[in-house]
């Protein structure tokens, strides 16, 4: 179901580097996963809302207060790379 | 075939930051201008662990936006995740709305709308290499003050069908918008911006041509001549034979030049889904009647006000989209309400004139002292150009219009005998004019009417003067 180019298109998505070799496995994988799931498209789901959520809860907003923000230095602590203003990150332009 | 073989259609993305005191989903203040990277939690960073929970006031403010859109309010709507790779957006999705936007459709000044969406804005990006363009740095440094803030995503229907319509209705947006206070709507701060989507195809062909999206345009100035510069483009495209490619496209107001910006194929696989980390938002019959009961007048509303005042149709616009003027007009009708349709005239032809590109509070003139000009020429005291005399005088100083007509020495001059001899003599020293004049040809009027007016700086009432000088002609 799901070929060598729809892998490599989802992996440049994805940012991911994939070997040759991991794209066969990743298209078998991806098309048995989708099999899988395919399954439910066997069932007769008319008039079926679809469950985005196991727990039926509404609502569950918050008041437009301010809460405490981080240290910038927390805040920076862990990225790999940054200077005294913020995440140094390469150019996505470069 | 040239441009104008062509019909061009327009829709429009704005994005406004909502003027809430916090994140979309996260308690950090929303800023502009502040250090950078002070206004973070894990939330909008994105970190492991971290959930995010809708701000109430967004949505109120979105309520009032559709509300005030027309828009249809959906009684429950849903987050979706939006994903792509870019280093502003920490989580590698931003959380918007995709199929069950919190209002659907909408219309304002004959433009209709697809949706009216919340949504949480990006990081910003500062690019290293000291021009502050993207192009030729290699590294960026990411503030993340910006990132998580609300904004509304407003999308038209492609029903605009130029780039002068097209910013005409952006600034009855603007001014809408701002009328509501849900955003401070400052395109140089980012906080409305607008992308593009345009297309052209040959008049009377019934299918749309390919479109493409000119991103990020910060001005109206910009979008005006970006979305030009676009149709150019494409016709020169079609013209040629070619095809045009839908593509995302960055506007150089420097140079006027459009680059493409990336793939757009690539770049809209957002592969959407909803966001389990949400649960919907349900919107109450008393959050609707809580925004309702927060709707101001509306600019188009009270354009329509004003006309019915007896406002003229282009005065009534210019007082509506420009609510400062118009609260300066209602503020002085207040005082005397007898000339609307003068005090109009008044405001937005010779105050305005005077404000130029400054603000109405440039303006030295006292409470009600408008209303007093506009009374005083109606009564025939002072001549329409001895008023505009006086506007100086209130404009650069204040003070009292019957004091400033008596001081100046501009009240308005009688009819009859105290002209005939000041248009005797404009008769006796332009013979000509007086020649044709008499033949009944009355074009050259306008050089006994100037010739008066310098004699009597002013003073003097033009349909008098002409009224005059078919007497003495006997005409």
């Amino acid at each position: 179901m799901i070929d060598a180019k729809q892998v490599l298109h989802v992996a440049r998505l994805s940012r991911l580097e994939l070997e040759p070799g991991e794209v066969e496995q990743m298209a078998t994988e991806l098309s048995s996963i989708l099999g899988h799931i395919e399954q439910i498209s066997k069932l007769d789901l008319d008039g079926v809302e679809p469950t985005m959520h196991v727990v039926p809860i509404d609502g569950g907003l918050r008041d437009d207060e301010p809460e405490p923000s981080l240290p910038i230095e927390v805040a920076l602590s862990q990225a790999p790379k940054a200077n005294a203003e913020g995440f140094i990150v390469p150019s996505p332009q470069a | 075939m040239s441009a104008a073989d062509y019909e061009v259609t327009i829709g429009l993305e704005i994005h406004v930051q909502l003027a809430t005191r916090t994140k979309m989903f996260c308690g950090c203040e929303t800023s502009f201008g502040d250090d950078p990277n002070t206004h973070t939690c894990p939330r909008c960073l994105g970190l492991p662990g971290s959930l995010p929970l809708p701000n109430a006031k967004a949505v109120h403010f979105g309520l009032m936006m559709g509300l005030a859109l027309g828009s249809k309010i959906a009684p429950r709507s849903i987050f979706h995740r939006k994903n792509y790779f870019y280093p502003d957006l920490p989580k590698g999705y931003q959380i918007s709305q995709f199929d069950e936007p919190l209002c659907d459709g909408g219309e304002l000044g004959g433009v209709r709308l697809n949706r009216v969406h919340l949504e949480e804005d990006a990081a910003k990006l500062n690019h290293a290499g000291g021009t502050g363009r993207i192009q030729g740095s290699d590294a960026s440094v990411v503030d993340f003050n910006r990132g998580g803030t609300p904004l509304a995503e407003i999308v038209t229907e492609p029903d605009i069908t130029s780039a002068e319509q097209a910013s005409e209705w952006l600034r009855l947006l603007r001014v809408t918008i701002r009328q509501l206070g849900v955003s401070d709507v400052n395109m140089e701060e980012g906080s409305l911006r607008c992308d593009a989507n345009i297309s052209i195809r040959p008049k009377g062909q019934a299918e749309l041509g390919t479109k493409t999206e000119l991103k990020n345009m910060n001005s109206f100035r910009f979008i005006e001549r970006g979305i030009k510069a676009e149709v150019a483009r494409q016709v020169a495209i079609v013209d040629g034979g070619g095809q045009v490619t839908g593509e995302t496209l960055h506007f150089d107001p420097r140079t006027e030049a459009i680059t493409s910006m990336r793939s757009k194929e690539e770049a809209h696989d957002y592969r959407y889904f909803p966001e389990p980390d949400l649960v919907p938002v349900v919107i109450t019959p008393d959050m609707i009647e809580a925004a309702k009961a927060e709707l101001p007048e509306l600019p188009l509303q009270r354009e329509d006000r004003f006309i019915a005042l007896g406002v003229e149709p282009g005065a009534a616009r210019t007082l509506s989209w420009r609510p400062e003027l118009g609260d300066l007009f209602e503020a002085e009708l207040a005082t005397d309400g007898s000339q609307p349709k003068a005090l109009a005239a008044l405001i937005t032809n010779e105050l305005l004139k005077r404000i130029g590109d400054g603000e109405v509070t440039d303006s030295k003139a006292a409470p009600g002292s408008l209303a007093q000009l506009v009374a005083l020429t109606a009564a025939g005291t002072v001549s329409s150009s001895g008023a505009r005399t006086v506007l100086d005088t209130l404009f650069a100083s204040g003070g009292d219009p019957a004091a400033i007509v008596e001081a100046e020495g501009l009240t308005a001059m009688g009819g009859g005998d105290e002209l005939t001899p000041i248009i005797q003599a404009a008769l006796d020293a332009n013979p000509d004019v007086a020649e044709k004049l008499r033949t009944g040809d009355m074009k050259p009027i306008g050089v006994i009417v100037g010739f008066v007016m310098k004699e009597t700086k002013g003073r003097a009432d033009g349909k008098e003067v002409t009224k005059v000088t078919r007497q003495l002609l006997g005409l």
